[in-house]
C-alpha cells in the first residue's frame, strides 16, 4: 500500500525554489503580529522527484478511458481527444484573468459565444447560458427559472415539481435546494413515464416536470409529445435532464418535442475529460420566453466585438459561480463540437446508439432484462437471475468485472430495477471492445454458476481487494493523523 | 481561414433518410473523412447491425416519433481536421491577451501564482483526468487517496476536524456552508458582511432565496467588517454569520473579535471565507474558533482560465459531518486488512437521499483538488510561507509606493491587508485601467461596478511580481501625472 504524502515528508527537502526576497520587509512590520500564524502548517516537504515518484505510482492504481472500456451508465465515459487537451492548455487561455478588460479577452470570447450559439442549434433551444459548473448546478439553475418564471407570472401557488421515479438522485435534490416539494411520477410496465398517473397528479400547483429522454433505463421517451401537453395545460415548464443528449445529437431537437429548458453535461455529451470527479460543465438552454432569467453575464457581440451581457440583469436568476464557469472545459467542447460539427455529432448518437445495442444483444441471453426494447445510447441488465439461482449480486459481478480489466457498469440504479446494472459503452468503443466485454459479463455468468464463491470474494487481482465500505463510516477517518 | 469557416456557418447539407439503397444509410461522409472519434468501421458497423437483429440503424430508433426526428442537418459548421482545428485555434488563440503578455495585478479571488511545471505534468495523466468519481474503490485508489490526501492539507491549513472532496468554487462553497448552518441549527436568518466578494453575495442569494431565508447584511468600517453594527445585528434568529478574511478589499479581519459577536449566540455559526495561500502566515481559523471553513481554492496550483475551473474548499468539525455537502473520502481496509481508502457518508448525498439529501453537488472540482495537492506538496511547510510572505512583502511595497503618489491614496491606510489593497485615484479606476493597458499593465480591478466609489481600483500582488515590475508599476502612475 502507497504510503501517504505525509509520511514520506523529510525536514528541508524542497520540491520548488522562488527568488530571493526583494524587498525583503519583516513580516510583523507590515502585518500585525498578532494576525501571524505561530507554528507553521505541516505541509509535507519533498523534492521534486520524491513527488513525482509518489504520484505517477498512485495513479497507476486507477481504472481510466485509456486502459479499457468504463461503461457507467449514464456517465458517458467516452474518449477525451488528445487534441484538446494540448489545446486548452495554450497560454493565453490558460492565463487570462477573468476581469480582464473585454478587449484582452476577444478570442475566448469568440469561442464562448460560438459554443452558446451551437448548444442553442444542437438543442432547438433559443438562448444559452454557460455559467453552470456542473449537472446537478445546471439543474439547480434550471429549477431556479422555473422558480422566476413563476413568480413573474404571480404563480406564487406552484409549489411542485413532479419527476419520474426512475430520475437521477440530482433531480429531486436539486429541487428541493429551490424549494420545491418533489412528487413522484410511477413508470410504466414499458419503462415509460406512466400517463394515467401523470394526469392524477398534475395540477394546478404543478410547477413543472423533470424528464431524462431518453431515460436512466436508456428508453426514449415516446409519449413526449402527450406529457409536455399535460404539463403545459397547466402552465408548468418541461425540465430536461440533459444527462442522456448523446443519445439524441443531431437526431432530435429538444426544444421541437415540448421541453422548454434543459442542461447540457459538456463533460459527458461533448468529450471532456471527467477529471475523477469533475471539473465538469453544465449550461442551461432555454426557450425565448425564459430568456430573461438566465443568469449574468451572458456572452454578446456587437459592432466592436465580443462582451459580457448583463442586459437582462433586473429579471435575471442572479449568478451561481463566482465568474463566468468552467470556461477551460468549455473550451474543449466548442473544439469537439467543431472538430465533428454536424455531420460529426450525428455519427455519435448513431454509434452510441448502435454500441448499446449490439451489447444488449451480445449478453441479453445470459442477464436479465427488464425492458427489452431496442434501446438508444444506454440499457439496464440486471443480476436477479444469478441473486435467485446462485446468491450472487449485482456487486459481486460488478467487483469481479474489476478482475477482467474493464471498470463496471453502474450499479442498482434507477432504482426501479432490482440489481439493476445500467452498461452505457459510448460510441467510442470499437466492436473488438465491445465483444471483450461481453465475454467477460457472459464467463461471469458462468463463473455465477460453477464458483459463485469466487464472486463473493472478487476482486482479487486489484490494487486493493474489497473495501470495508462499513468500517469507513463507523471508524471515521477522513484525513492523516500528522506529527508534529 | 477564420472568415471561410464561419461563413460555412450556414451550409446545410440535405440528407434522405429513406435512402435505401444503402444499408447503413446514415453516413454520409465515410470515416476518415469525420474526426469524430469513432473506431467502427462500416463493415464493423453492419456486423454489429446484424446481430442486434435489425436492416438498418433506422429500426433501432422506431420509437421516436417520425415528426420529431430531424430531417436535415444541425447547422453548425462543417467539420475539421486536426490541422484545420489547429490552425483556427491558433488564430483564436492570438486574439487574447494573457498575463505573460501584460503583467498583472488583477485579483478579486483570482490569482496569478506560480505553478511549478510538475503539477500540469500530474495532472496531465490520462488515469488521472480521464477517470471518473471514485465508485468503484478497488480501481480508484489514485483518486481516493489525492482526495484523501487533500482533505487533510485543508483541515491542517484550517486547522478544523473535516474537510470534504471540494464544491464548485469559493462562492458556492460558501453558499452551502450558510445552507448547512440552517440544518445544524434551523435558524433563518444570515449575517454577512458586506467586506465579502460581491459575486459571493450574488451566488449566496441565488442559493438561499428559495428557502426563504433571510439575509442581513453587515456594514463596512475602515474597510472591515463593522463589529459594532455587526453586535446590533446579532439575534437569536441569526443562523450563520459570514465573514471573509482577507476580505474582497484585501484587509485581514479582526476575527478574534468577530467571533466572540457571532458566538454571543451560541447557536450561531461562524462561517468564514479564506484565501488558503493566506494561511502560510496568518492564524489558522480553528484558532477563532470558526464552525466552517470555506475558500477558494484556484491559488493553489490551478491556472485562471478566465475565472473557471475554480475549486472551493470546505471544512468543519468533525461532528457535523453528517451535515456537510459534497464528497467525502475516508480511510479504510480491504478484506485482507490493507490500508484503502473509498467514498464514505453517502447516505448524506442525493443518490442515496434524493430530495433530503444535504447537497445536489454530484460532479465537484476534483482534478483541481489533485492540482492544489501536488502544489502544496512540492512547495512544503516552507515553500507556503515563502509564497505568502513575498506577496505580502510585494503587496505592501506597491502599496508604499502608490501612496507617495501625488493625488493617490490608500483607501484604507490604517487596516493590515495580505496581498491585495484598494487605491483612491485622482481620476476614475477605468481610465486608469485604460492608460496602464497602453504601457501593457493590467493595473487592477476598477471596484466602480461592485458599488464601490469610482475612483477605487483593487490591486492585487503575488509573488511572481518582481521589483522591477513593481517599480514600473509605481513610475507608470506618476508619470500620468493626473494632478
Amino acid at each position: 500500500m502507497s504510503k501517504t504524502i505525509f509520511e514520506l515528508s523529510v525536514p528541508g527537502r524542497k520540491g520548488i525554489t522562488l527568488p530571493p526576497r526583494d524587498p525583503d520587509i519583516p513580516l510583523n512590520e507590515i502585518i500585525p503580529q498578532e494576525l501571524l500564524r505561530e507554528k507553521p502548517a505541516r505541509i509535507p516537504e519533498l523534492s521534486e522527484i520524491d513527488v513525482m515518484r509518489h504520484f505517477i505510482p498512485l495513479s497507476q492504481k486507477n481504472h481510466c478511458i485509456e486502459k479499457g472500456l468504463y461503461p457507467l451508465g449514464s456517465c458517458t465515459m467516452k474518449y477525451n481527444p488528445k487534441l484538446h487537451e494540448s489545446l486548452v492548455r495554450y497560454p493565453s487561455f490558460q492565463n487570462l484573468h477573468p476581469l480582464q478588460p473585454e478587449s484582452t479577452l476577444q478570442g475566448t470570447l469568440q469561442i464562448l459565444y460560438e459554443l452558446q450559439n451551437d448548444l442553442a442549434e444542437i438543442s432547438g433551444l433559443d438562448k444559452v447560458s454557460l455559467q453552470p459548473a456542473a449537472g446537478a448546478q445546471g439543474e439547480f439553475t434550471g429549477i431556479r427559472i422555473i422558480f422566476a418564471y413563476h413568480r413573474a407570472k404571480g404563480n406564487t401557488h406552484k409549489n411542485k415539481i413532479i419527476i419520474p421515479d426512475s430520475a437521477h438522485g440530482t433531480n429531486p435534490a436539486s429541487c428541493a435546494l429551490v424549494g420545491y416539494e418533489v412528487v413522484e411520477l410511477k413508470s410504466d410496465s414499458r419503462g415509460r413515464c406512466d400517463l394515467a398517473h401523470l394526469k392524477s397528479i398534475v395540477n394546478e400547483n404543478t410547477a413543472g416536470f423533470m424528464l431524462t429522454n431518453p431515460n436512466t433505463l436508456g428508453l426514449f421517451e415516446d409519449q413526449i409529445e402527450e406529457i409536455a401537453s399535460i404539463i403545459h395545460s397547466v402552465d408548468g415548464l418541461m425540465y430536461l435532464d440533459g444527462a442522456n443528449l448523446n443519445a439524441l445529437m443531431g437526431l432530435v431537437k429538444p426544444g421541437e418535442i415540448g421541453f422548454d429548458l434543459m442542461h447540457f453535461n459538456l463533460h459527458k455529451t461533448f468529450a471532456t475529460p471527467h477529471g475523477g470527479g469533475g471539473p465538469g460543465s453544465g449550461p442551461v438552454g432555454v426557450i425565448a420566453k425564459l430568456a430573461p432569467f438566465l443568469p449574468v453575464p451572458l456572452i454578446g457581440k456587437n459592432e466592436d466585438g465580443y462582451f459580457f451581457d448583463y442586459s437582462h440583469k433586473q429579471s435575471s436568476i442572479g449568478k451561481v459561480h463566482t465568474f463566468y464557469g468552467n470556461v477551460a472545459v468549455m473550451l474543449r467542447a466548442y473544439f469537439y463540437i467543431i472538430t465533428l460539427g454536424a455531420e460529426g455529432l450525428r455519427q455519435v448518437a448513431e454509434n452510441a446508439i448502435i454500441n448499446a445495442n449490439y451489447l444488449m444483444a451480445l449478453i441479453k441471453d445470459y442477464y436479465h432484462i427488464q425492458y427489452p426494447d431496442h434501446c438508444m445510447h444506454e440499457f439496464v441488465a440486471d443480476s436477479t437471475w444469478q441473486k435467485k439461482e446462485y446468491g450472487v449480486s449485482t456487486l459481486d459481478i460488478a467487483k469481479r468485472l474489476l478482475d477482467k480489466g474493464f471498470h463496471a457498469p453502474t450499479v442498482y440504479f434507477p432504482l426501479i430495477v432490482p440489481e439493476a446494472m445500467m452498461i452505457e459503452p459510448t460510441e467510442t468503443e470499437s466492436k473488438d471492445s465491445l465483444d471483450a466485454f461481453a465475454s467477460a459479463m457472459i464467463e461471469i455468468a458462468q463463473e455465477c454458476k460453477e464458483n459463485p464463491e469466487l464472486l463473493h470474494s472478487a476482486p482479487l487481482t486489484t490494487p486493493v481487494r474489497r473495501v470495508d465500505d462499513v468500517r469507513a463510516v463507523k471508524m471515521l477517518d477522513t484525513s492523516f493523523p500528522l506529527e508534529d | 481561414m477564420l472568415s471561410c469557416k464561419w461563413a460555412a456557418k450556414n451550409f446545410r447539407i440535405d440528407i434522405n433518410y429513406n435512402t435505401k439503397k444503402v444499408r447503413y444509410n446514415i453516413l454520409l461522409i465515410a470515416n476518415g473523412e469525420i474526426m469524430s472519434y469513432i473506431p467502427n468501421t462500416d463493415a464493423e458497423r453492419n456486423q454489429m447491425l446484424e446481430k442486434i437483429g435489425v436492416h438498418s440503424f433506422e429500426e433501432l430508433i422506431q420509437v421516436i416519433p417520425r415528426k420529431f426526428r430531424l430531417q436535415e442537418l444541425l447547422n453548425l459548421s462543417p467539420p475539421l481536421s486536426e490541422l484545420e482545428l489547429t490552425q483556427l485555434v491558433n488564430a483564436l488563440a492570438s486574439k487574447n491577451i494573457d498575463t505573460q503578455k501584460f503583467i498583472s495585478f488583477l485579483g478579486a479571488g483570482v490569482y496569478d501564482h506560480f505553478i511549478p511545471a510538475a503539477v500540469d505534468t500530474i495532472v496531465s495523466r490520462p488515469e488521472f483526468y480521464t477517470a471518473y468519481t471514485p465508485y468503484q474503490a478497488e480501481v480508484s485508489q489514485g483518486t481516493l487517496q489525492y482526495i484523501y490526501e487533500y482533505q487533510t492539507l485543508i483541515c491542517e491549513l484550517t486547522g478544523m476536524g473535516i474537510s470534504n472532496a471540494s464544491m464548485y468554487d469559493g462562492a458556492t462553497a460558501v453558499a452551502e456552508a450558510i445552507l448547512m448552518a440552517v440544518r445544524k441549527n434551523h435558524l433563518k436568518k444570515a449575517i454577512i458582511s458586506s467586506a465579502i466578494h460581491p459575486e459571493f453575495i450574488k451566488v449566496i442569494q441565488s442559493y438561499t432565496e428559495g428557502i426563504g431565508l433571510e439575509l442581513v447584511f453587515c456594514d463596512i468600517k475602515y474597510g472591515r467588517t463593522d463589529i459594532a453594527n455587526l453586535a446590533d445585528k446579532m439575534d437569536e434568529n441569526v443562523s450563520s454569520v459570514v465573514i471573509q478574511t482577507p476580505n474582497f478589499l484585501g484587509n485581514i479581519e479582526a476575527m478574534n473579535e468577530l467571533e466572540k459577536v457571532v458566538h454571543s449566540n451560541p447557536k450561531t455559526l461562524f462561517i468564514a471565507s479564506v484565501d488558503p495561500v493566506s494561511l502560510g502566515i496568518l492564524k489558522p481559523p480553528s484558532s477563532y474558533h470558526a464552525d466552517i471553513v470555506t475558500g477558494e481554492g484556484q491559488a493553489l496550483g490551478n491556472n485562471m482560465y478566465m475565472g473557471g475551473p475554480l475549486f472551493g474548499f470546505f471544512a468543519t468539525h468533525k461532528d457535523m459531518a453528517r451535515l456537510m455537502p459534497g464528497r467525502i473520502v475516508g480511510a479504510t481496509v480491504d478484506v485482507e486488512g490493507n490500508r484503502a481508502y473509498t467514498l464514505t457518508l453517502q447516505a448524506r448525498e442525493q443518490h442515496i437521499r434524493r430530495e433530503k439529501a444535504t447537497s445536489n453537488i454530484c460532479s465537484n472540482e476534483s482534478l483541481c483538488t489533485l492540482a492544489a495537492t501536488v502544489y502544496l506538496s512540492l512547495l512544503g511547510k516552507d515553500g507556503l510561507i515563502e509564497v505568502a510572505t513575498q506577496s505580502a512583502q510585494k503587496a505592501h511595497f506597491l502599496a508604499n509606493e502608490i501612496a507617495s503618489i501625488p493625488g493617490f491614496s490608500l483607501c484604507y491606510p490604517e487596516t493590515p491587508f495580505f496581498k491585495e489593497f484598494a487605491i483612491h485615484c485622482p481620476v476614475s479606476a477605468q481610465k486608469v485601467i485604460q492608460d496602464m493597458l497602453n504601457k501593457h499593465i493590467f493595473a487592477g480591478v476598477d471596484l466602480k461596478s461592485y458599488g464601490y466609489d469610482e475612483n477605487t481600483l483593487l490591486i492585487a500582488v503575488t509573488e511572481k511580481r518582481t521589483r522591477a515590475e513593481l517599480e514600473n508599476y509605481a513610475t507608470a502612475l506618476r508619470e500620468m501625472n493626473y494632478e
